[in-house]
């Protein structure tokens, strides 16, 4: 592992280099994402095909396992299956009968791919074609990969969403023209940003996903998005291919990213600039209250991002730019370099930026910078604390509502919480 | 393939990461991908360690397969010996890992590390955590127990024994041992070694140097014990000291061997349990109907308590590892309880809403379905969540750890001074329907302001009948306390069905009240 860094990729002109590491990892595979996006998407459920092991990953990164029958589950293969004494095709049509027939109310189904399924080459786009045919047109059958040797954490969504792509309608020329927003957002917030585009004057803005599957928006050559989260390039590359335009823009996080993102539909569709201006004062107003005590305590402390979610990157020019923290690595588990274009450039020149990760190594440099605040999975927070470190759980950020203005202030408390609980504590 | 929402066990290398957790110097190398490295926040999050799992993990990639995940495999090897220096080295593959089919034991073997390597092979599609977790624990045993080492002139010293079986993330493990090592010290035996928890290398190699072990938690321990047996001969106690009954016959049991009295221990170490269930104000538990469920060995435990010391009435009892499921249903027999073998979550969820009791005994699975219904609830069994590892001493085994069962079975149930007051109360405001159940806690509504909760009062039959119920009755039905409406209305309906009666009147209400009465 070590004989293979570190590899200093030269891309100088928007960042410092870029520390390439490749060895142990500590994050999440692209399974996590089940879980909220079974919340996000209420008609559909999502049926890993993998093996104990992903089956205890989903109910151990849920933490809390508070529904009765969640709108997941996963089919454990089994030493059978792997033997060839049962076809597992066979087996799986079975289990899928067998669901369906449980869950009538279920509209859409996701085969997900794990690891497994991958090694052992199950083919699921076949299986969801097979099964689709079987069921249709009561159940939508699609399918994706979050296996853990191909996505990580965030990607899984990232596949789900590109996995909608082809079942968009196709609108063509002469259809008026929409916005799509693109990534799950919990449903308060993409309420908010709804409602800010009615107020701009943009209107037929659809969301990827909708609450439902079978709402899927149309897209066409009159197409626009945005991406909401950074996370998903392969679903971006997939809108494109069908026709659709890419709205470049920083991520809206706070009210710099939040302004320009809202200001690049603004742009696009021919927006006063004075109205522009007028709608959204209110909004900035507020959000720089909310965050104005949270920025007494943050200023000037230190923040250690560990590579996790893809948000790494935004969220550190959030930090640094609109709250004054000081940015001591940011790592991210993959580097998006179109899409992070804008980003980069409002990083302090001299910021370490890293990619990919070797934990170990990594956790040497935490110890050495001794960071105010280190950003990191729920493996290392609690070891982290014991060495007197003050973490942050990088998962509340994906499960969090931080977009837009009106969460800015939430997002800000997110991160000043743990440097205030330690400054409480006398213990 | 196997639908599953919720599991009970892990995976057998999870059960791998419990053993060498607990250790100190042992490092497991676990040939796997990036998303497996989720079973630490196990450690760090539920049991709320310190301190990383020593667990690392090779996170191969696509990209690898076929080319180079086993040079991958050695490089981590490598780094993993550099860098932790541990006393010996587990090497294993995870679910995926096992399917490339990249032979850790040989690789590992090729390298010639200067440390003892234990290779692990725990078949992740047939086997699950509890038996990864006894098969690793074997294996370090057999390789790091020193053969020439047996126990020293028994004339010379105490009795010496072994406690085995203890592993992270175990249910009380932490308490029991210090209840049982302070228990055997009164007897007047020493413990020679506990492991795996808080064992070296080095610990490990003076096994042999015990009298005889003592397995506490046989569904990791047995093997080793087995294995101890055969190699040096030792006995081993397997009695599990949970509850009064136990704990005495666990004294017997390791007097006989240790060749002690076990009258002076018997006689002192009386539990308080014994007269705070004898005392009248727990009148009302006799008969309490209740389900348990848990791997076999706490299961089976929890059903003698029950039964024979708190005066329950044990109606299911299951667990959801099959190796012990001989064991359950010979118990099950004993109580004329129905068994239940299966680690469907469904199907135990099925079994207690029909068995209608008072109080499930069970893992956080259990504890959230007896949630749902509004039934009281205790856990007994792993696998547990960050609320089952208290900060305060709170033993399971041994007489402090039936004090602490004693409290933790009961609390969950109304108590019977206040099950007296509500029946006297019953119309007073403070009792009404909405007030919520008391003993349930402050986050729990009452019945109707959770979603999940389902309105007992209203007249439509629960079962798909035609039985309707007549305004009087249905009034009548109001006035019982909220804790059982929902059994009586239940037990009319089924009452109603059986007797061909389609409209319960207030004579059909009472008429089964005593048809059920017990
Ligand atoms: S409610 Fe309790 S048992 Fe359930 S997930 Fe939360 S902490 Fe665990
Ligand atoms: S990394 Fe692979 S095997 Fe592990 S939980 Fe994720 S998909 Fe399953």
């Amino acid at each position: 592992m070590n004989a293979q860094l570190p590899i200093a990729a030269s891309n100088g002109s928007d960042c410092a280099p870029v520390l390439k590491e490749r060895g142990q990892r500590e994050v999440f595979c692209g399974l996590t994402g089940i879980i909220w996006l079974h919340r996000k998407m209420q008609d559909a459920f999502f049926l890993v095909v993998g093996s104990r092991t992903c089956a205890h990953l989903l109910q151990s990164a849920a933490g809390v396992m508070i529904f009765a029958e969640p709108r997941f589950a996963t089919a454990i293969m089994e030493e059978r299956d792997l033997a060839g004494l049962a076809d597992a095709n066979e087996e799986l049509d079975r289990i899928v009968d067998q669901l369906l027939a449980r869950r009538p109310e279920i509209k859409s189904l996701f085969l997900v791919g794990s690891c497994p399924s991958e090694v052992i080459k199950l083919d699921l786009a076949k299986a969801a074609q097979r099964l689709g045919a079987k069921h249709a047109p009561e159940v939508r059958i699609l399918n994706y990969s979050g296996s853990g040797i191909e996505t990580t954490f965030t990607e899984g969504e990232d596949a789900c969403l590109a996995s909608l792509v082809p079942e968009m309608p196709a609108l063509t020329d002469d259809d008026v023209a929409n916005l799509i927003i693109v990534g799950s957002l919990p449903d308060i917030v993409e309420d908010q940003f709804m409602r800010l585009f009615a107020e701009l004057g943009i209107g037929n803005v659809a969301s990827l996903p909708e609450r439902a599957v079978s709402d899927l928006p149309g897209i066409g050559p009159n197409t626009r998005f945005l991406l909401a989260q950074p996370f998903l390039g392969d679903t971006a590359q997939a809108l494109k291919e069908r026709g659709a335009q890419r709205l470049d823009a920083l991520f809206p996080f706070g009210v710099e990213g939040t302004t320009a993102w809202l200001q690049a539909a603004a742009t696009e569709y021919g927006i006063d600039e004075t109205h522009f201006a007028e709608t959204l004062r209110p909004y900035q107003a507020r959000a720089e209250k909310a965050m104005a005590h949270q920025r007494a305590r943050l200023a000037g402390k230190s923040i250690f991002f560990m590579p996790d979610s893809q948000l790494e990157i935004p969220l550190a020019r959030f930090l640094s730019r609109e709250l004054g923290m000081v940015l001591t690595e940011v790592g991210t588990p993959y580097l998006h370099r179109s899409h992070m274009d804008r980003e980069l450039a409002l990083l302090p020149a001299d910021v370490q930026i890293s990619e990919g990760q070797d934990v170990d190594l990594q956790l040497d440099r935490v110890r050495s910078a001794q960071p105010d605040l280190t950003v990191c999975g729920l493996g290392l927070a609690n070891p982290l604390e014991s060495e007197g470190l003050s973490t942050k759980w990088a998962i509340e950020l994906v499960f969090s509502p931080i977009h837009g203005f009106d969460q800015a202030g939430d997002l800000a408390e997110l991160f000043a919480r743990p440097l205030r609980r330690r400054d409480v504590l006398r213990v | 393939m196997q639908l599953s929402v919720w599991t009970y066990e892990g995976p057998p290398h999870v059960g791998a990461m419990r053993v060498a957790t607990a250790m100190e110097g042992i490092h497991y190398l676990l040939h796997s991908p990036q998303g497996d490295t989720y079973a630490d926040l196990l450690f760090t999050m539920i049991e709320r360690r310190g301190k990383r799992p020593p667990v690392t993990y090779t996170t191969f990639q696509a990209r690898d397969l076929g080319k180079d995940t086993s040079q991958l495999f050695q490089t981590a090897a490598r780094d993993t010996l550099d860098r932790f220096a541990p006393d010996a080295m587990l090497v294993g593959a995870s679910c995926t890992a096992e399917l490339i089919q990249d032979d850790p034991a040989g690789l590992i073997e090729n390298m010639g590390l200067p440390i003892p390597v234990i290779p692990l092979e725990l078949p992740s599609y047939q086997r699950k955590e509890h038996w990864g977790a006894a098969e690793t624990f074997y294996q370090i045993v057999r390789k790091l127990s020193d053969k020439d080492r047996r126990a020293s002139d028994k004339a010379a010293r105490r009795p010496l024994a072994n406690l085995l079986g203890p592993t992270a993330l175990g249910f009380r493990h932490r308490d029991d041992i210090a209840e049982i090592t302070g228990l055997l010290n009164k007897m007047g035996i020493d413990i020679n070694v506990t492991a795996p928890l808080g064992s070296s290398a080095a610990d490990i190699a003076r096994l042999g140097e015990a009298d005889f072990n003592i397995v506490l938690y046989p569904e990791t321990g047995d093997l080793a014990a087995d294995y101890l047996k055969r190699e040096f001969g030792q006995p081993a106690v397997r009695t599990v000291p949970i509850g009064v009954g136990a704990t005495q016959d666990f004294i017997r049991e390791v007097a006989k061997i240790a060749d002690v009295d076990p009258v002076p221990m018997l006689k002192e170490g009386l539990s308080r349990l014994s007269w705070w269930s004898r005392s009248i104000d727990s009148n009302y538990l006799t008969g309490k109907r209740v389900f348990i469920f848990g791997d076999g060995t706490h299961a089976v435990a929890a059903a003698r308590v029950a039964s024979e010391e708190l005066g329950f009435k044990v109606v299911g009892l299951g667990c959801y590892n099959r190796e012990y499921a001989r064991e359950v249903r010979a118990a099950a027999k004993l109580y004329d309880a129905e068994p239940l073998i299966t680690d469907d979550h469904l199907a135990v969820e099925k079994a207690i809403e029909d068995a209608q009791v008072e109080l499930v005994l069970g893992t956080q699975m259990e504890r959230h379905i007896a949630k749902r219904f509004g039934i009281g609830c205790a856990v007994i069994s792993s696998p547990v969540h960050v609320q089952d590892f208290p900060a305060r001493y709170s033993p399971h085994m041994g007489f402090e750890g039936a004090n602490v069962i004693f409290d933790e079975w009961v609390h969950p149930l109304v108590m019977g001074l206040e099950e007296h007051l509500l029946t006297m109360f019953r119309d007073d405001f403070e009792f009404n329907d909405h007030a919520g159940a008391s003993h349930l806690g402050p986050g729990h509504a009452a019945p109707g302001q959770e979603d999940t909760a389902k309105d007992e009062t209203t007249a439509a039959p629960a079962n798909d009948t035609e039985t309707v119920w007549s305004d009087d009755a249905q009034r009548e039905l109001k006035k019982i306390p909220f804790f059982v409406r929902g059994k009586a209305k239940r037990n009319t309906e089924t009452f109603a069905a059986e007797q061909g009666v389609s409209t319960i009147e207030l004579a059909t209400l009472y008429e089964a009240k005593a048809h059920y009465a017990r």
